[in-house]
């Protein structure tokens, strides 16, 4: 596949975002659509309804060999062997130092074979350090993330939208689990898995099959009234949910305890794995910084890369932040000294030259009903 | 759009009103910035200067400047885009106006795009 240097790849989907108005942007070297009807009225879709999403750019890597459940141990910070088949984890592969290179789900599709799933941005550097940390093992490293589709549908309608649609069992499908089956007629991947705060389904397909189930799942959702969703809604969704984005609350220079996910590290899984040393360390020094979700109190918007204060002192930056379309309020996380991180803190955020209140609270700020 | 309503290149359009102007952003600045969710605007008395930045419009992924369209003093704000920064989206030139400025030198607003020039503006972007 040509492609001049620098210019985006298209989806699979590309020509129906375009018949739908989308308006499209540029993301991880991928064109994606950041919005169609709006974001505002996307996200409260999926807090409703539910809403489809082209989610093509992720990375899926497959593993397989007698060696995967080990060498996946020894490359991440989670244990996969205590994965049974057709379940799935979130976990993260780390730096030697103990930042983190990409948060994953991690998929046990049979006894020998697992899927891993990364940020569209991460997933060539995550091919490259699972390849150099398999050295030894009796694994092969199949990246298909040029080969697979992902769509997604999200929201409290999803398992009526989509249930008439495929062969897996999926009214009792467990959260974080994934089965083989058929949707609109393909062959695929079914996982209950999400980024959105919601119930919903992931649909792996090969690329050839993307148009077929994109446009089965708009013709299903159309008495529910379900719409398509861009990049825009995901990131207010997963904001309201708590849930991090690498490149603002997770990268080089955090550690997953500071990122408040220092309950993904299995430091008690057996041997060694890339990080270990670091992390035991970092676990025991405590984190030099910590997440927060904060609520802003006055007017204003607090948005990545404005600055914290803790009684006029500088305390750390936000990481993320916007207008909660659920809570009607600016909300955002970022990192702060651990001692000005207590629940209840009031900060003061940096816009533009006032300085804000915004009062440290739990995360998330959302959570679904049941 | 009426046809005695001026612009700037920033999409700024300007009506005026006895010795008063009335200021807004664009249909087309509206739907450029997405769901238009908090406005920030100066505080009446404040005197502007044209071309100056004086304000935020803010959509839920980005924060666009407010440039002055004419040089005056501030005298009334839009209350209402404090609870509902979605009128902007919905009735850019209505419900969604923004500023009105006492007017410091008619020749400036003379001297702004339009009807015609801003059509052209928006076909150019």
């Amino acid at each position: 596949m040509a492609q001049a240097q620098g210019s985006p790849i298209a989806t699979p989907l590309a020509d129906r975002h375009q018949a739908l108005g989308a308006r499209m942007v540029e993301f991880a070297g991928w064109l994606m659509p950041l919005q169609y009807a709006g974001i505002i009225e996307e996200h409260r879709a999926v807090r409703t309804r539910a809403g489809i999403f082209d989610l093509s750019h992720m990375g899926e890597l497959y593993v397989d060999g007698a060696d995967v459940a080990a060498a996946l141990g020894y490359a991440l910070v989670t244990d996969p062997a205590s994965l049974k088949v057709g379940r799935a984890h979130y976990s993260m592969i780390c730096f030697p130092e103990g930042g983190v290179l990409d948060d994953l789900i991690v998929y046990r599709l049979a006894e020998e074979r697992f899927m891993v799933v990364a940020n569209a941005s991460n997933a060539a550097a995550v091919s490259d350090a699972l390849i150099e940390r398999f050295a030894g093992f009796k694994v092969v490293l199949d990246d298909r993330s040029l080969a697979t589709a992902l769509v997604a549908i999200q929201g409290p309608a999803s398992l009526q939208v989509l249930a008439p649609l495929t062969d897996v069992a999926i009214t009792d499908m467990h959260y974080y689990a994934i089965e083989e089956g058929a949707v609109a007629g393909v062959p695929a991947l079914v996982a209950r898995t999400g980024y959105t705060g919601e119930d919903g389904f992931e649909v792996f397909v090969d690329v050839a099959a993307a148009g077929s189930v994109w446009d089965a799942l708009m013709e299903a959702g159309r008495s529910a009234r379900v719409i398509p969703i861009g990049l825009g809604a995901r990131d207010t969704l997963r904001l309201e949910a708590g849930m991090p984005l690498y490149g603002n609350e997770l990268g080089p220079d955090t550690t997953p305890y500071e990122a408040g996910l220092g309950r993904v590290v299995k430091l008690g899984k057996e041997g060694d794995f890339v990080g270990r040393a670091a992390l035991e360390r970092a676990q025991a020094d405590g984190p030099r910084k910590k997440l927060v979700g904060l609520a802003v109190r006055g007017r204003g918007i607090a948005r990545h890369g404005y600055e914290l204060f803790a009684g006029g002192r500088r305390t750390g930056a936000v990481t993320s932040g916007t207008l909660s379309p659920t809570l009607g309020q600016p909300i955002a996380m970022g990192y702060a000294a651990p001692s000005d991180a207590e629940p209840g803190t009031i900060l003061e955020v940096g816009i533009r030259d006032q300085r804000v209140p915004a009062e440290v609270v739990v995360l998330p700020f959302y959570r679904r009903a049941t | 759009m009426a046809q005695d309503q001026r612009y700037t290149k920033e999409h700024e359009w300007v009506r005026v009103e006895g010795d008063l102007a009335i200021v807004g952003i664009t249909d087309y600045a509206a739907h450029q910035l997405g769901d238009i969710v908090f406005v920030e605007l100066p505080e009446i008395g404040r005197v502007l200067t044209q071309f100056a930045a004086v304000g935020v419009v803010e959509s839920v992924k980005a924060v666009s400047d407010l440039f002055a369209p004419i040089s005056g003093e501030v005298v009334e704000t839009n209350a209402e885009l404090a609870a509902r920064p979605e009128l902007v989206n919905g009735d850019p030139f209505g419900q969604g106006w923004m500023l009105r400025i006492r007017i410091a030198d008619k020749s400036q607003v003379d001297g702004l795009l339009d009807q015609a020039a801003y059509e052209q503006l928006t076909r150019e972007g």
